[in-house]
This record gives structure tokens, sequence and C-alpha cells, in this order.
């Protein structure tokens, strides 16, 4: 059909025999089925760091921030590089969700959510650190303008850190709840396949009671829209305005003009590579290589090579323009000749390697395209955009205008603790979200399944229609369940397929017949021309399910891979242990797959 | 809304049930509702569903939103408690307003951005401890429902007619308090 066209020369987002069930089918997947054991290690680990964090922080609090290595000269530190930091992460979520569907960009789809999860999992920990800071955070709400025993003592609105409060709490509030909108209807999907009814309950609380009509459909579609058209300024906003904690200063190095548009394409870099980080992993912890592909990977590596080349040339300018100016104190900002010779040499240097040099090798297409290569540079990224914050932060405080009182900044075990805490709460919290979230936007990638998927391209290439193709044997077999089983057992009583020896688990005729129907619908195992499969790599069975298998007669994959929901539920009858099984690990699916 | 029995009428491909919605519409049957496990894109249009008015909502309480912000940081620092910051103009709302264009802007999207998303909430009837609605767990997976009106038709007719369409499965369903 004319409007699922897209030009055959794009490359295909969906890979592999998707039908819109295999979606349902594997998205489901990851929280239907059991953690691994590498999940619970990394969780473990995250769990620790977060913990060692936990306690650094009540130690913080409990005893003041003179625990940190602050000193007279250098009033911030690790406390502000980390917020703007994790800020900075928390900005490709929105932009691949708003800036991205503004632009119509089908390949958000499929890493969206994730980035979304990450934003918010980001904003939270960079919202820890204000709260720590002010030292009594039990006091936190006075930075809200609420009326109060002190006379009328308001906060400042000429003040760029309230500024960020309203910006901060704003932009956490409005992406958790777009997440949320765009999640209903995948909460909903789980819920209606799930067998367990503990499951059933806590998806239908979750996802609203979303029931997916045809107006709600035509409402989150606006709403959609109307949310990115709003986030998009927002997620440009919000990092300018921490860009003015440090720009409306007259800390030299601090007050730039180009600080706003400079600090917001920083953010979306360091934000794209704490994605790619995140989900090369992901990808391929919980098989969904089909949905994130090379294709994928490569436009984020596009849109790091861009941001990265903006911040590029305001580090160049930064640097120019100090030295043009010919002002001495200039020479000690972060971008300088003083910086790059002086005692922070190799923080400089951290950043001039990380985020200008090593980003280059992506121009080249066969690097963009190489996993471990992108795997590395996002790592390095991360590491160069937490120092370019460093630099900025540190550099131009350590050497200020009074050369007596020139010092140099040492993090205390706190300092670090509290960092590493941080980054032990994000991992937590997205570890927690890949086991009982929808990682990928279902819904979504369904609707594009038909233009973008590489089953369909390859069906419309060769001239076929497009309707009816979307028929799936495994979810449309209700209607043909066989009614009149006994009208065939009367008819061959006696002559049972041969394959089968399934005395010990059948004892009636019928259900003998039921066999046979069965084994007519996948096909029967012949051992003179055929060899059996090793049915125990399909996940799910062991080496007692298999020769249960056996015993009906089921041998190679090419039978498991025909069978449907009517083969499953006969199965369920047969073998004890063994309800909802075959259907939630998607034996066909498997089947499908080790055949080839 | 539904008036008496209606058929419940099952697709399995997006593209069939777009040529069946147009097809029923056109022979004077009446679709009560659908469900889908996406947006298929034009069923609303197909359907004759109006239009949404949440994008004008959203206008109107991003408005609420700059005036709240405007009231606010009036009353706050301009009547209330005037205060010499940094040689601000704190006597006028208008020249102090470039420092205030941060707030008024976050506002205007809290507001534009919550009251909306509160709003589809409201008219679509969905929310937490809410149950579901859907006739079929299928439609959330990969099957498309059409509830169909049957008052006034023939049952075995309009059954052929929509096998015709392309349905894969039909059932009927009582209405109890009609029935």
């Amino acid at each position: 059909m004319s409007s699922h066209y897209e030009a055959p020369i794009r490359e295909p987002l969906i890979l592999g025999e998707k039908s819109y069930h295999d979606i349902s089918v594997d998205v489901g997947a990851p929280i239907l089925g059991k953690a691994n054991k590498s999940w619970w290690i990394v969780f473990s680990i995250a769990l620790v760091a977060f913990l060692w964090g936990l306690g650094c922080i009540v130690y913080t609090v409990s005893t003041g921030i003179g625990v940190w290595g602050l000193n007279k000269t250098i009033g911030w530190a690790w406390d502000i590089t980390n917020f703007v930091w994790w800020v900075g992460i928390g900005h490709a979520g929105t932009l691949i969700s708003a800036v991205l569907l503004l632009f119509r960009q089908k390949w958000r789809m499929a890493i969206n959510r994730s980035a979304e999860a990450m934003t918010i999992f980001a904003v939270v920990q960079a919202g820890l650190f204000p709260i720590i800071h002010m030292g009594r955070p039990w006091l936190a709400y006075w930075v809200l303008p609420i009326p109060n025993q002190f006379g009328s003592l308001w906060v400042n609105f000429n003040s760029p850190l309230l500024w960020d409060v309203f910006a901060i709490s704003t932009y956490l509030s409005v992406s958790l709840v777009f997440w949320w909108t765009g999640l209903l209807p995948d909460f909903a999907m789980i819920r209606d396949r799930t067998k367990s009814p503990f499951q059933q309950k806590i998806y239908g609380i979750l996802s609203f009671g979303w029931s997916g009509r045809a107006k709600d459909w035509q409402r989150f579609e606006e709403v959609s829209l109307v949310l990115a058209g709003l986030a998009t300024p927002l997620v440009l906003s919000v990092h300018t305005i921490v860009s003015f904690d440090f720009a409306t200063s007259v800390v030299p190095g601090w007050h730039s003009t180009i600080f706003p548009p400079y600090f917001v394409a920083g953010a979306i870099f360091s934000g794209f590579a704490m994605v790619q980080t995140l989900l090369l992993v992901m990808r391929k912890v919980v098989s969904l290589e089909n949905y994130i592909t090379i294709v994928h990977i490569e436009f984020m590596n596009k849109v790091i090579l861009l941001t990265g080349g903006i911040v590029t040339v305001a580090y160049l300018t930064e640097y120019f323009i100090g030295w043009y100016s010919g002002v001495p104190y200039e020479n000690y900002t972060y971008l300088s000749f003083g910086a790059a010779t002086g005692p922070y040499w190799w923080a400089f240097w951290a950043l001039i390697i990380c985020n200008l040099i090593v980003p280059l090798t992506l121009w080249v297409k066969k690097w963009r395209r190489n996993i471990l290569w992108t795997f590395i540079v996002a790592l390095i990224i991360n590491i160069g955009m937490w120092f370019e914050r460093f630099d900025i932060i540190v550099i131009c405080l350590s050497k200020d205008r009074l050369a007596s009182t020139w010092s140099m900044f040492s993090p205390t075990f706190v300092d670090i603790g509290v960092f590493v805490g941080t980054i032990g709460f994000f991992f937590v919290l997205f570890l927690l979200y890949a086991r009982t979230f929808p990682v990928i936007a279902q819904a979504e990638v369904k609707s594009i399944l038909k233009s973008s998927g590489e089953r369909y391209k390859r069906i419309r290439e060769s001239g076929e229609d497009l309707a009816g193709t979307a028929t799936d044997q495994r979810t449309s077999n209700y209607a043909t369940r066989p009614q009149s089983l006994g009208v065939a057992s009367n008819s061959d009583a006696t002559h049972h397929q041969s394959t089968v020896n399934a005395d010990a688990l059948v004892d009636t005729e019928a259900k003998k017949a039921e066999i046979d129907m069965m084994l007519a619908n996948i096909g029967t195992y012949d051992p003179a021309t055929q060899t059996a499969d090793d049915l125990k790599k399909i996940s799910g069975v062991g080496p007692v399910l298999e020769q249960k298998l056996h015993q009906l007669g089921i041998y190679t994959y090419d039978q498991v891979s025909k069978m449907t929901k009517k083969e499953y539920d006969l199965l369920d009858e047969l073998i004890d242990g063994f309800p909802g099984r075959a259907e939630r690990d998607d034996w066909a699916g498997q089947a499908q797959n080790l055949k080839n | 809304m539904a008036s008496g029995n209606v058929l419940h009428v099952l697709y399995n491909d997006d593209d069939v049930l777009m040529k069946a919605v147009k097809e029923i519409r056109s022979n004077k049957y009446r679709i009560n509702e659908a469900y889908t496990p996406f947006p298929v894109h034009g069923l609303d249009k197909a359907m004759g569903l109006p239009h949404t008015r949440l994008a004008i909502c959203s206008f109107i309480y991003g408005l609420i939103g700059l005036s709240v912000a405007t009231l606010m940081m009036n009353f706050i620092m301009i009547e209330d408690w005037p205060r010499n910051i940094g040689g601000k103009p704190s006597f006028s709302y208008l020249q102090n307003m470039p420092a205030f264009v941060p707030i008024m802007f976050e506002l205007t999207v809290f507001f534009a951005a919550h009251l909306m998303v509160i709003t589809f909430y409201l008219r679509s009837k969905i929310w937490p401890f809410k149950k579901a609605e859907n006739p079929d767990p299928r439609t959330t997976d990969d099957h498309f429902l059409l509830e169909v009106d049957t008052a006034g038709h023939d049952l075995d007719a309009l059954s052929k007619f929509l096998y015709e369409t392309g349905a894969s499965e039909i059932s009927l369903i009582h209405n109890e308090e009609h029935a």
C-alpha cells in the first residue's frame, strides 16, 4: 500500500522476518523471562556502589561539606562538575524523542524509550548534588517561592540558581510525563501477554487501563506531537540556564557569551555518548539486535559528530578570543596556553584528546559502523565531558586574580564516594528498568514495521501488495481450532502416528487423535530420512522436556517452528509443569532461528 | 453508546482494516469503536472521528502558565518586597523583565504540558486502577478489533459481508441491558 512507501535506498530499521506479533514477543521477553546471572552480577556491583555513595552522603550531611576537598579559592568543584555532567547526559533522551519526532526521524522509535529512561535517571542524579550541597537538605523547600515565617523573605528571581530550580524541575517532570504517556500502550501489551496474575495486576495499574481505542490513539498522537513541540525548546532552555550559572558571573573563563549554545551542544554530545554506552550493551543482553541495528548506531554517531564539531568550534573560539584579548587573567582560563602548560595540564589535554581528537575518527564510515569502536569512543567522550566541566570549574577558579590565593583542588574520599554512588544509583535504576519496563516503544515500532521492516521492504520490492501480510499463524488460529476431534479419532482409531510413543503421557484415544492432528499440522518426523535436532537448544527446553517431546513425536526444529497457539495449548494439557512456557519463550520463533 | 447487540470483528492486518472500515462505512453500517495495538494512520479520518482539540487546550494552559508566572513574580519581586539586587530595576516589572524571562518560559511549558496530559487522561478515561476495556487481549498485540452495530441489520448478511472485507474472526456480543 502506498501509505507504507519508503524509498528502497533507505536501509531497513527492523531486521529479520518480523511480524507485529514478533515485536510483542521480543519486547516482552526480558520482562516475562527470568534474569540471567550477568544481570545479577552487574546489579550487585551497582547496588554496592550506590550504598557506598549513600554512606558518603550521610557522612557529608551529618558532618558538613567540610568533608569535601573544597578550599577558600576553590569553593565549587566535584559537586557542581557532577551536577552539570549528569544534567548534560540527561539531554539525549528528550532530544531523541522530541526533536527527532518533529523531524519525523523513524529511527528514534527503537531507542527513545531507553534514552528517555536514561534522561530521567540522569536528572535524578543531577538533582541530588545541589540538594546535598545545601548542607541542610531537609530545608530544600526553601528554594520554592512559598510564604514563610521570616517576614516576606522571598526567593530571588534574578538569580540563575533559582532559574535552575525551575528549569530542572520542569524538565524532570515533563520528561517523566512524556515517557509515561508513551509507556501506556506498551504496559498494556505486557498486561495482555503475561500469564501471571500478579504481573497482570501490576501492569494493569501501570497501564492506566489503556484500551487502544481509535480516539485514544488520535489523542495520544496529538499529545505526543504537542509535548514534542514543548519539550524541544525546554531541553534547549535547561542547559542554557545551567550555563547561565557560570556565564552571568564575572570569573574569567566563565563570563562567556557563547556558553549557552556551546553547553547545549556539549550536553547532547555527552548524552548521545551515554545512550551509545548503555544501548550497545543492552541490545546484546536482551537480544534486541534486530531493532537497535547498526544503522541506529551510525545515526547516533553522526549526531555525536555534529555536536562534537560544534563543541570543537566553541573550544577553538574560546582559546583564540582568550589569547586575542591580551588580558592576563584570560591566560589562566580553562582553554588557554596557561592551562595547557600549567599544573592542570593533564586535565586540559584529557579534554582536548577525549572530546576533540578521538571523536574525529567517526568521520570514517567503517569506524562509525564498528560496534566495538563506537563503544570505546562513547566511553572516552563520557570521560572527556566530565573533564570539560571539571576544567571549566576548577581550572578557572584555581588561579584567581590574586596570585597569593592560587590553589589546587584534591578530592577527598567523600567527593569520590558521592560521585561513584550516583553512578551506582543510575545503574541500579537503569537495570531495574531494563527488567521491568518494555525497553522499546513497541507500539511505535509496529507503526513503522511495514515501511521500514526488512521483510516488508522485500515484499514491496517484489511488487506484491502489503495488505494481508501481517497475518501471523501463531495468533490467528483460534478460529480454525478443530471442533470435530471425535470424528477424526473414529475414522483412524487404531493407526496413530508411528513416531508417537506417548502412552505414558496420554490415556485416551481422543487425546491421541489430537496429537495426530498436531503432527498433521507441524509435520511428522521420519527417522529414515531425517535426523533429530537438539531441542535442548531452545530456551526453556531441558533434557526431561525434550524426552517428553520425543514421546509426542516431536524431534526437529522444523516441527517446532510450525507450532502455534493451538499446539502450545495441547502441550500444556499433556505435559505436567509446562503451562505457558512455550508461548512465553516463543519456541516457534527460536526454532525458526535455529533452523537457519 | 452501543444499543443492543454488536459484532466484534477481528482483523489481523492494518491495510485490510483500513479498506474494511471504508467499505463498512460506505455500506451504511455503523462502527461503534475500534481497538488497535498501535496508531493506524488515517484510521480516525476513515472512521469519521472529529479532530481532537487537545492542542488548543494546551495553548490556553500555556497562556495561564505565563500569566501565573507574571503575576507571581510581579507580586514577589516588585510589590511585596522590592530589593536592590546587583542594581537591577526593582521598581518596574517591565524593566526588570529580562531577568524573569527564563521562569516565565518554564512555567508556560510546565502548565501547557502537565495540564494537557491531565486533560488527555481524563478525556480518554485512563488513570491508575482503571480497568482495561479492550475486548480481546490480542488487540494490544497484533489484532485490530471493530465493534459493529447490528441494530436493524440481518446478522447473516452482515457477517458474510464482514468476512468478505477480510475479517479473520467475528463474534456476536449480547449487551445485557438491551437484550
